[in-house]
């Protein structure tokens, strides 16, 4: 069994990720955030248990779907609520929102939302640090419709070519939006791609964090070593809409099983009934854990909200050329 | 001062940056390979090795993430299209990307690299091999574009290219590549942003880029003889456009003609005369006029593509309309150019023999 004090930092960071994102859907509906937001609630074990094996100048880039990689990350969660409420304060100024964070600091390099997009620029950022022959190491989250892009397919050819030093962390929670993974891929396993691209791939259960952080830890250390790429396959179920604060089960689109059987498998009663269950912490001290991460979050949202706007520049091009 | 070819003159700035800043790479389809991307990357790699001067996978849009990616960590790439049409692959990475980041993420990082491209023309190239589509890129927020003329020039703005903090979209012509002028041998920086008056005039104001140029300095020779005096801007930079210049000598001649090779609607020619007619303090004694190429696909057919590129004789014909001009008498010269000047249309000289 892993130490006690790394599996309390483990359900620190997953119950702070959680709570945040159920903030964010109920104050979404005071209609003062006004920016599309893509909850992570359901895929929180994944960002957590890669990121716990990162150092902090180690790379993080991710897609629409990111607060969860940034917290995980150890993005500062002021400044993203900030960015949230489309605040100056905010960690990209306002310009960017919800689906555009960063924190440079933390090692979270940024966020973009178009599927594949993130993807070769993060291993531009491999490539460079091999070049100038620095040990830090890149990961980068994808989803599962990544693996229809073209440049997902020219990505992992070029990493295993140059032997970048890179993890790549797809998050398969079977939608692209409404639309069901079978509907858009042959039955193939998306990690055996990358498998046929000469690199070592795994396909885990993202919901189970332990499960997430061992896989992670041996792959990372395989990267630092030099033996080049790797590619990590984690099935996963999102619990809301794709975009926006709500369920969407009624809809239809999702089978009621599938729903069912993903949402037993939340990653966070998961562990903490481990927790509980292998006696590594008291039902209190949990407690305790959950007011220290509401009042960040409260503090942040406080931050936001007393925020200023940003201002319209007159002169636009100091903001889109740098000297 | 040593003469060279433009070529020769791009192949110098990269060797120059690569020399300077350890942070420099080259990398592109067929940049170490025999032709070296027309002889601009020749012998680089063997003075700079493998890890700096490059080959890459046929994946255009991967690639400039990767460039993306690179210069974001410090690096400074520049990457090599042979044709401007397969740069279209990475549109996703250039106008999303490329052009965003420092903006987007708050002005923290910006994306320090060099996009060359090549346009050809002539010798069949046809619809996708031929495109000019500096107007695409110079649409984009967040991109620097520029097009030189001449060999000084187009060394001089690899090198500001380079070493400039942003995204920039180099543009060199096929058919430029074999004209031959004055390169200092040095390290110099020619400014992105500042178009050149090559030639001092007073009846019209020509505004041209790129391969243009040549074929308006042609039109010149007509047109001095009929005691018409232009006056050529070259732009060098489309993006940002350099509109003092513009104004300067359209206010001194009142008459203004752009000539570029990129389609006509929406085009370069369109936004400069949209500039020049905004502009309240220039009085035109005539309508702006612009010549460009047609808004259908380059033909590959020699047949086909001897009407599809406006030429000098275009030019001067349209500069003798504007002033109201002797046309028969250019008519004489021009049918005079042509009989002592056999070149086939569909090359830049008697030495090109294709096949690209």
């Amino acid at each position: 069994m892993m130490k006690k004090q790394n599996l309390i930092s483990l359900y620190k960071k997953l119950i702070l990720i959680r709570l945040t994102e159920e903030a964010i859907a109920l104050k979404y509906q005071e209609r003062e955030i006004r920016c599309p937001v893509h909850l992570s609630i359901g895929q929180e074990a994944i960002a957590v248990g890669v990121c716990e094996n990162l150092k902090k100048d180690d790379i993080v880039y991710s897609t629409h779907r990111c607060h969860a990689h940034y917290i995980a990350k150890g993005g500062d969660l002021n400044r993203m609520m900030a960015e949230i409420y489309g605040k100056v304060t905010g960690c990209a100024k306002g310009r960017g929102g919800s689906m555009h964070l960063v924190d440079l600091e933390a090692g979270f390099w940024g966020a973009t939302p178009i599927v594949g997009n993130s993807l070769p620029v993060a291993l531009g950022v491999a490539f460079a640090n091999k070049l100038k022959g620095n040990k830090k190491a890149v990961a980068v989250f994808i989803g599962d419709g990544t693996a229809e892009e073209g440049v997902f397919h020219e990505c992992l050819n070029f990493a295993v070519l140059h032997k970048l030093p890179i993890l790549f962390v797809c998050e398969n929670n079977l939608f692209s939006v409404y639309t069901h993974l079978k509907e858009r891929q042959h039955t193939r396993p998306i990690y055996k791609i990358a498998e046929a691209h000469g690199m070592e791939a795994y396909q885990k259960d993202g919901n189970d964090i332990l499960e997430v952080y061992k896989i992670s830890s041996s792959i990372i250390d395989h990267i630092r070593k030099g033996q080049g790429p790797a590619f990590l396959e984690f099935m996963t179920y999102r619990h809301r809409e794709h975009c926006g604060p709500f369920y969407d089960d009624q809809l239809g689109y999702r089978d009621q099983k599938e729903v069912k059987y993903w949402l037993k498998k939340d990653p966070v009663t998961n562990f903490k009934k481990y927790l509980l269950d292998h006696k590594v912490i008291l039902e209190t001290e949990m407690e305790k854990i959950k007011k220290e991460a509401m009042g960040k979050i409260t503090r942040a949202l406080d931050f936001a909200k007393k925020s200023k706007f940003p201002k319209q520049e007159k002169d636009f091009r100091k903001l889109i050329y740098a000297k | 001062m040593q003469s060279n070819t433009y070529t020769k003159a791009m192949n110098e700035a990269l060797d120059s940056c690569l020399k300077k800043d350890k942070s420099v790479f080259v990398i592109g389809l067929g940049v170490p390979d025999p032709k070296g991307v027309f002889g601009a990357t020749s012998g680089l790699r063997k003075k700079y090795g493998p890890k700096r001067v490059m080959d890459m996978p046929v994946s255009e849009n991967a690639l400039t993430g990767v460039c993306i990616g690179a210069a974001i960590n410090g690096m400074r790439p520049v990457l090599t299209h042979q044709r401007v049409d397969f740069s279209l692959l990475a549109l996703d990475q250039v106008i999303n990307n490329a052009a965003k980041w420092y903006y987007m993420f708050g002005n923290q990082q910006s994306v320090p690299m060099v996009i060359k491209l090549t346009v050809g023309m002539g010798w069949g190239q046809g619809p996708q091999h031929s495109q000019n589509l500096q107007t695409l890129y110079a649409h984009i927020p967040g991109l620097k574009v520029v097009a030189p003329a001449t060999p000084r020039d187009a060394k001089g703005l690899i090198i500001s290219a380079i070493e400039d903090n942003n995204p920039v979209i180099f543009i060199d012509h096929r058919w430029l590549h074999e004209t031959f002028g004055p390169v200092p041998e040095d390290h110099y920086k020619v400014p992105i942003g500042k178009a050149n008056v090559i030639k001092k005039g007073s009846d019209i104001t020509i505004v041209s880029t790129s391969y243009m140029i040549i074929e308006t300095m042609k039109a010149l020779n007509l047109l001095n003889e009929l005691g018409i005096k232009p006056e050529v801007v070259d732009l060098r930079t489309l993006k940002p456009l350099d509109e003092k210049t513009i104004f300067n000598s359209v206010k001194k001649t009142g008459r203004l003609l752009v000539t570029d090779l990129s389609h006509r609607e929406f085009g370069v020619a369109a936004e400069i005369i949209s500039r020049v007619s905004e502009n309240p303090k220039i009085k035109l004694l005539t309508s702006p006029q612009r010549i460009t190429a047609p808004d259908f696909p380059a033909p590959s057919s020699p047949a086909l593509s001897e009407h599809y590129y406006p030429r000098y004789t275009d030019i001067a014909l349209k500069v003798v309309e504007m002033l109201e001009a002797d046309k028969d008498r250019l008519a004489k010269l021009i049918a005079k150019d042509k009989e002592s000047n056999k070149i086939p249309h569909d090359v830049p000289d008697d030495r090109f023999m294709g096949p690209f």
